[in-house]
């Protein structure tokens, strides 16, 4: 018999995976934006990911809905708990998420809604980052609710990984915009990714070690024999993507920079899943506690296994119709 | 906040933000099929005066598609956040049905809006056109699955409670075509038909009125008032229909809608008054005699119920439900009347040609919005104190967090929304106030010449020019 849990909760890790290999470059164009030189260049970096920031921010929302479907246990405590994070991570996809169409009406739109689009990229990538440590450093839970007070979230831990993702985020838009632009903004690209290509290395070193120092039950995930042996695998392969990663941006290869980002972010998440497994909510819910009942995740896998593959095939669609690089004078949805 | 409890808080809280959200697909909904139709229209007939609606509309339904996404996206974490007991016990039917909206209807949206918005040249009009029409059949089924879950929660079925009191699916036909969605599925898409009509309609309208009766604006008021003459009846019919369903299913909540406290056969029709919940009694009323009966039973003496059948406990609030019904009713009412106005400027061949019925398209322009709000508020209010109908109280679904918490959530939301809203409206309006651009035209006068809304809608009297 399946194990429809452990099925489900591989189903939302991809989901979430996805999501930061999307929306993670357009947030990171938009933590960039204030980098550009002029409106020209600016308008290069918005066509860069207009046509398709909405399906990548699909996959948030797929997230979100598929943890309510199919974990609602797992829904209702960890949004309760990162209440804070969470809200403020809403807010700020609103400011930028508007900001595309809004710039386009002229430019005094313009001048507020890069600034919009700048921050509130900013600012949801770090909340992300934050509501990722506060979940990793564990939510305490009584019966089938949230236990812990309103600030537990935020702590040197969570507000570290806030910055990581920042970093990280940016350094997927600048292999974004080092592929999908030339001249200017590529050169740009090139600089920022030649000081957020060691940061993020840097972010990623410090919360494997910090993650073992949280808790013991991690410390055992990693450090125990023989799981060393097989884990040791995940940094082995993050200090090869390292590599190639730093030899693309100071050598200016077009797409190695991108795509060695994406898989450190790949790497990483399967880092975090090694930690997390089984628990769903780290040291309280395991995933099969939260799972709803068998007949709710039978109906939506029927769904998923149908139509991911169909949403997965023309979102590559999508991106083979805007293949190639950004032409200058993009004009916007104005 | 102090004398808020958190559960008004949630409360004011998802009633702000659905209120919100929900002004934006509906437009979505009536925009996607009607550019759909002129994308569609435009490769059959060749004729240019439907591409240039298109990409008229287009830049409009940018705007008003990426507010439906951002709001969008906070309701879909609200439940987590603010109703987590609800998440809890009702995810596993609920859940599953969103889940089915977004893989079926949010990724086709965003996934065929960039080809959509910029692909044209680079995919060709046919592929365009499929592109167009992948957005329609997204918004299609984005409705299909929201309202098929918040059906469930005004007739759930289909579904038994297990141990952890968690509502578990037992058959899920049951639980999506449950009573009340096929007939609220009806009255949605069609309100969303006739809200992007009237308001495609206004556009047409103040273009006309200023004097810009091109071929495109000519198009555009002609269609919408096609679509005003045709659907706002049929709505009606719907909403009749959909009526009795609820008089089936939920009859306190058409206790309170017609303002009926005790059940009566030969009931009369309360067309206004002032509810006095304390007295159980409409103050001023004005009555229509018979007609209650007549319309809920279709039978002069038909019982309809009132509220005292049921423990007051159970009551919705009378006086809101009252009020937002009897409003959608009169905007649905002037809908009607300005679609049998312009059959008959159509048949005097003054369609375009006659200030008084423009002016009256102008007014009405926003009516939809309106009506679609009252509605809502009136199927949402009715339901209380029922989050699932008989079955889930509100005041048990709600998170247990702290009432400070909520508040300031909801004050950022209320500051946030009406900025985002403020930019939102006037960028649309703006774009509303161009006429639309002919593409083998040189670009028309500019915008400063236009006569103001105001000269439009109340014109001076000849005598005092």
């Amino acid at each position: 018999m399946l194990d429809l849990p452990f099925v489900w909760a591989a189903i939302i890790a991809l989901a979430v995976l996805i999501y930061t290999l999307l929306d993670g470059f357009d947030l990171g164009v938009g933590i960039l934006f204030p980098f550009a030189r002029n409106a020209e260049d600016r308008g290069r970096m918005m066509g860069a990911i207009a046509p398709v920031w909405d399906g990548n921010e699909t996959w948030l929302v797929l997230g979100g809905g598929g943890l309510l479907a199919v974990f609602p246990l797992a829904y209702a405590v960890i949004f309760s708990a990162l209440y804070a994070p969470i809200m403020i991570m809403l807010l700020a996809l609103i400011f930028r998420g508007v900001a595309f169409e809004f710039r386009w009406q002229g430019a005094r739109a313009a001048a507020i809604w890069d600034r919009a689009f700048a921050l509130g990229s900013l600012v949801a990538a770090f909340a992300q980052g934050v509501t990722l440590g506060a979940l990793v450093q564990g939510v305490p839970v009584e019966g089938r609710a949230y236990a812990g007070g309103w600030w537990d979230w935020l702590t040197p831990f969570s507000l570290f990984t806030g910055a990581a993702l920042v970093v990280g985020y940016a350094l997927q838009g600048a292999g974004w915009l080092i592929l999908k632009t030339d001249a200017r903004v590529q050169n740009l690209a090139y600089d920022l990714a030649r000081l957020l290509a060691p940061a993020f290395l840097f972010a990623i070193a410090v919360v494997s070690l910090w993650t073992p120092l949280l808790d013991d039950d991690y410390a055992a995930k990693w450090l125990s024999w023989p799981r060393i042996a097989y884990v040791a695998v995940v940094p082995a392969l993050v200090a090869f993507a390292g590599v190639v990663l730093l030899r693309g941006v100071w050598r200016e290869r077009e797409a190695s920079p991108f795509f060695a980002t994406q898989a450190l972010f790949v790497l990483s998440f399967v880092g975090l899943g090694i930690s997390f497994y089984p628990f769903i909510v780290p040291h309280s819910v395991t995933i099969w506690q939260a799972a709803a009942p068998h007949a709710s995740l039978v109906f939506l896998l029927v769904g998923a296994c149908v139509l991911v593959p169909v949403v997965l095939a023309y979102t590559a669609y999508v991106y083979f119709v805007f293949r190639g690089k950004t032409p200058v004078d993009h004009e916007g949805y104005g | 906040m102090s004398g808020f409890s958190a559960l008004d808080l949630a409360r004011a809280q998802f009633a702000f933000t659905v209120s919100f959200h929900i002004v934006f697909p509906i437009f979505s909904i009536g925009l996607a099929s009607y550019l759909a139709t002129l994308n569609g229209l435009s490769l059959l007939t060749g004729r240019t005066v439907y591409l240039d609606l298109f990409n008229y509309w287009r830049k409009i339904f940018a705007v008003t598609f990426g507010m439906g996404v951002v709001s969008g996206i906070v309701m879909s974490y609200q439940f987590g956040t603010n109703w987590s007991v609800f998440s809890d016990k009702a995810g596993p039917v609920i859940g599953p049905l969103m889940g089915y909206e977004v893989l079926s209807a949010f990724f086709l949206e965003a996934g065929f809006l960039g080809i959509m918005l910029f692909g044209r040249e680079k995919v060709g009009p046919t592929l365009h056109f499929l592109a167009t029409l992948m957005v329609a059949l997204g918004t299609f089924a984005s409705a299909f699955w929201i309202l098929a879950a918040n059906s469930w929660m005004h007739t759930p079925q289909g579904h038994a409670i297990n141990a952890d009191g968690q509502f578990v699916p037992v058959d899920w036909l049951k639980v999506i075509f449950n009573p009340s969605f096929p007939y609220r599925f009806v009255h949605m898409v069609l309100a969303a038909y006739l809200t992007t009509a009237f308001a495609v309609g206004a556009v047409g309208a103040l273009h006309l009125l200023r004097g810009t009766a091109s071929p495109a604006v000519r198009t555009m008021f002609s269609m919408a008032m096609w679509m005003a003459a045709l659907v706002a009846p049929l709505q009606l019919l719907a909403g009749d229909q959909h009526g009795l369903n609820t008089l089936e299913h939920q009859p306190a909540k058409i206790a309170a809608i017609e303002g009926h406290f005790e059940p009566q056969a030969r009931a009369p029709l309360i067309l206004f008054g002032v509810p006095n919940t304390a007295e159980r009694r409409v103050d001023y009323a004005l009555k229509l005699p018979l007609a209650g009966s007549l319309i809920l039973t279709h039978s002069l003496d038909g019982v309809v119920p009132g509220l005292t059948n049921f423990p007051e406990k159970d009551w919705p609030p009378m006086a809101i439900v009252f009020w937002s019904f009897r409003l959608m009713v009169a905007l649905g009412m002037a809908m009607i009347g300005l679609g049998v106005w312009s059959l008959y400027a159509r048949w005097k061949g003054r369609l375009c040609d006659w200030p008084w019925l423009q002016r009256a398209a102008l007014a009405l322009g926003p009516s939809g919005f309106v009506a679609v709000l009252a509605g809502w508020v009136t199927t949402e209010v009715g339901r209380q104190p029922w989050v699932v109908y008989g079955l889930m109280r509100t005041e048990h679904a709600v998170s247990p967090i702290a009432a400070p918490a909520v508040g300031a959530s909801l004050l950022a939301f209320i500051v946030v929304y009406a900025l985002v809203m403020a930019f939102g409206l006037f960028y649309m309006l703006a774009l509303m106030n161009r006429p639309p651009l002919a593409s083998d035209a040189p670009a028309p006068h500019a915008p400063a010449l236009a006569t103001p809304l105001r000269e439009i809608l109340f014109p001076p009297s000849p005598d005092a020019r």
